[in-house]
């Protein structure tokens, strides 16, 4: 290959200390040392970034590697496919060694008879579809893209449309390999070391770097799904209708028009469904649709609220009938946004953020209504407005859902953010809910506090797992107040 | 097919030997790290549906008096090979090269003595049976002397000349030699270096190589936007390539 096009780039790497990696293929990388007369001579190297989803960078690079084993030596940061919105996967100093892991995506061990798949940090969820959906395997929880790494869903601890029947992916985990702060790698499980087993499932990458996951398939009755949608005028009989739908289907969520005002607010389109039966499914397995990519940054006012008050339109009647009912591919079902690779291209340069916090089934319809006028006052609300109706708390010491209604929204980089974002957390933390990290970039430390009750159990178990802090992110040092 | 992939275990060769396995090719490995190898072997078994042993041997481009023994291996597990494909190489950057001599004379040794003397074992045993493939990774580095790959691409030329003329000389008795020419590939070797406009993604470069062994494509470029590059650099004359630094 050729990688002479980018010489100049390489004082990128220079910038961290590390060195110019060398590779002689199937061995340990050496490192090489350039003279510095050589390494001072390209001036002009615009500092490298990396952004999460979101798009709001931030300065550091990952060093990708093959082998996490020896990349994550003296590292502070794992990163997967950097999908998580804000700031979990950037580092905390342009200094820090970040390992990017998405090239480390072997399976170590797969057992036909019971589905237990043993695989590095890297593998994404989209080769694992592709491999195992056509025999008959699925993951036990999927977040609403694909195109994540096994140790970030380990990381943020992902739910899915399923979450009221079957809890966080974390719950399906059996083991874990992890390279910890002092450079020892542990294995852990629910019985080995349980304390940093649960502590890593949803922690962010704060305890260890991933190095390697374990856990069941599920079986799956045909390659496709059943799905019921259904068009909602109201945000309470949204509310009363997402119920329904989860009491009789395993997976249901719904999206939400946090646009409209007054008798339509909260109107939507709530989706239930099932694996469909051998007999339901056609006999030909879903073709996988080519994926359209977005082609350039569309300019930063082309989504304001006038065009995303029409897409919400255009959503919500392009589901003329009011119910309808039938066979769809996995991929539309679980991954719509997916069919459009870089989809974040369309908030432009200056970035977005999600919103999604979870309410407590104890405050309520009313706090959902509450919290759905609040967001429509505040404004600053995008099209994208996804509801779900979650399941009990798991056991990751940081785990997002607890039993209530999880509402997640994106939100475009404007001035007022900042505030909108406060408010927000504000009405969370008076009606006990909290918000999901993987999302956030913008929540004060302060107010995770008040919103978190088990941060102490957290930080208790960082103090005896990582007491230097050498584990660290810029969300870390954002909301727990990490040294730089 | 029965195929041999030197250097499966990673980067390029491993795109390559999943596409193979997945398809349900027989896929044997070699590589110079025995973990490796045990691991990739278990990676590609367990994409398989069909409950086939993936074999390997150790085989170290540093060590070409051990290529005999490891195409035996093969031989032996596989019953004859019929497909070859060669992605093991080193690579260093110019500056790296140009300033430790060692180090240079090991990278043009591997990637062109060593390669090449590696392909004429496989030649033998190929055009012994009636012929084959064999598919070797050169690169677009190859195409035109440019200053940020100077030593490397001098040997990548005199490799990609080599299968040229292997090509011309024994098409007519089997053997169907493919130069791959790969440009930029976002792979652990790239890593901490900033992607070009038109950089490859492993699966593609496999998938390309894959269609190139099924067409016996003499020459693939890939991602196949390199192909036009090239063209261009090609194209350009001296006192420009004086001045750009591509």
């Amino acid at each position: 290959m050729d990688p002479g096009g980018t010489r100049i780039e390489l004082t990128a790497c220079r910038c961290s200390g590390s060195g110019i990696p060398f590779r002689v293929t199937g061995r340990p990388p050496a490192t090489l040392e350039l003279s510095p007369e050589v390494a001072d001579a390209r001036p002009g190297i615009a500092q490298p970034q990396l952004a999460g989803w979101g798009r709001i960078p931030a300065a550091g690079e990952e060093l990708l590697s093959e082998t996490l084993e020896r990349a994550t030596l003296g590292a502070r940061l794992s990163r997967g496919l950097g999908r998580s919105y804000g700031d979990s996967s950037l580092p905390a100093s342009a200094a820090d060694r970040v390992v990017g892991t998405r090239l480390a995506n072997r399976i170590v061990a797969f057992d036909e008879k019971t589905g237990v798949i043993r695989a590095e940090a890297g593998l994404s969820l989209a080769e694992m579809n592709r491999l195992f959906i056509p025999r008959g395997w699925f993951t036990p929880v999927t977040p609403g893209t694909k195109y994540v790494t096994l140790g970030g869903m380990v990381a943020s601890d992902v739910h899915g449309k399923n979450h009221h029947i079957d809890g966080c992916f974390g719950a399906h985990v059996r083991w874990l390999r992890l390279r910890l702060a002092d450079d020892s790698v542990v294995e852990c499980s629910p019985t080995q070391y349980a304390d940093l087993f649960y502590g890593t499932i949803g922690g962010m990458g704060l305890l260890g770097h991933v190095l390697e996951v374990e856990f069941a398939f599920h079986r799956i009755s045909s390659p496709w799904l059943w799905m019921e949608s259904e068009r909602v005028p109201g945000v309470d009989e949204f509310l009363g209708s997402l119920g329904r739908a989860a009491a009789a289907f395993p997976m249901s969520m719904g999206w939400i028009d946090c646009l409209s005002r007054g008798q339509s607010m909260g109107r939507g389109i709530m989706m239930a469904g099932r694996w469909a039966t051998h007999e339901e499914a056609p006999s030909t397995p879903p073709v996988e649709a080519k994926k359209k990519s977005f082609p350039a940054d569309l300019p930063n006012f082309a989504l304001n609220r006038v065009t995303a008050k029409l897409f919400n339109m255009a959503y919500y009647w392009r589901h003329v009938r009011r119910r309808r009912a039938g066979i769809v591919a996995p991929d539309p079902f679980f991954y719509p946004l997916d069919a459009i690779l870089d989809w974040n291209r369309a908030y432009g340069s200056r970035g977005f953020t999600q919103y999604q916090c979870v309410l407590p089934r104890a405050a309520g319809a009313p706090a959902v209504r509450d919290f759905m006028q609040l967001l429509t006052r505040l404004g600053g609300a995008s099209p994208l407005c996804v509801i779900k109706d979650c399941g009990p708390e798991g056991r990751g010491v940081l785990s997002f859902p607890l039993e209530g209604t999880s509402i997640a929204v994106d939100m475009a980089m404007a001035p007022d953010l900042q505030r909108i974002i406060d408010r927000l957390n504000e009405f969370v933390i008076a009606a006990k809910g909290r918000i999901y990290l993987s999302k956030d970039r913008f929540t004060r430390a302060e107010h995770f506090r008040a919103m978190e009750p088990r941060l102490a159990t957290f930080l208790s178990l960082r103090e005896k797992w990582d007491p230097r802090h050498r584990l660290r992110s810029a969300q870390s040092v954002r909301l727990f107040g990490d040294k730089v | 097919m029965k195929a041999i992939v030197f250097g499966g275990t990673s980067g390029m060769g491993r795109a390559v030997a999943r596409r193979l396995a997945e398809r349900g090719d027989a896929v044997f490995l070699l590589a110079n790290d025995e973990a490796e190898l045990q691991r990739s072997a278990a990676d590609l078994k367990a994409r398989q549906t069909a409950a086939v042993e993936v074999g390997y041997a150790l085989c170290d481009l540093a060590k070409p008096e051990g290529f005999a023994a490891a195409l035996d291996a093969a031989d032996a597990a596989l019953g004859d090979f019929d497909t070859v494909v060669v992605t093991a190489a080193v690579f260093a950057s110019q500056e790296a090269l140009e300033s430790d001599i060692e180090l240079c004379q090991k990278l043009v040794t591997f990637d062109y003595a060593h390669t090449l003397i590696f392909c004429e074992h496989v030649r033998k045993r190929l055009l012994a049976r009636g012929g084959g493939r064999l598919a070797v990774f050169s690169s677009v580095a190859g195409d035109r002397g440019r200053k940020p790959v100077a030593i490397y691409g001098s040997a990548k030329a005199g490799l990609s000349v080599y299968l040229e003329a292997l090509d011309h000389k024994y098409h007519a008795a089997g053997l169907s030699v493919v130069c791959v020419k790969p440009g930029f590939v976002k792979t652990a070797m790239t890593a901490g270096l900033k992607p070009p406009p038109f950089a490859g993604e492993p699966d593609q470069v496999a998938r390309d190589v894959v269609r190139a062994l099924d067409k016996r494509q003499p020459v693939v470029y890939t991602p196949g936007m390199w192909r036009l590059v090239m063209f261009v650099i090609k194209l350009l004359p001296r006192f420009v390539m004086r001045k750009i630094n591509f």
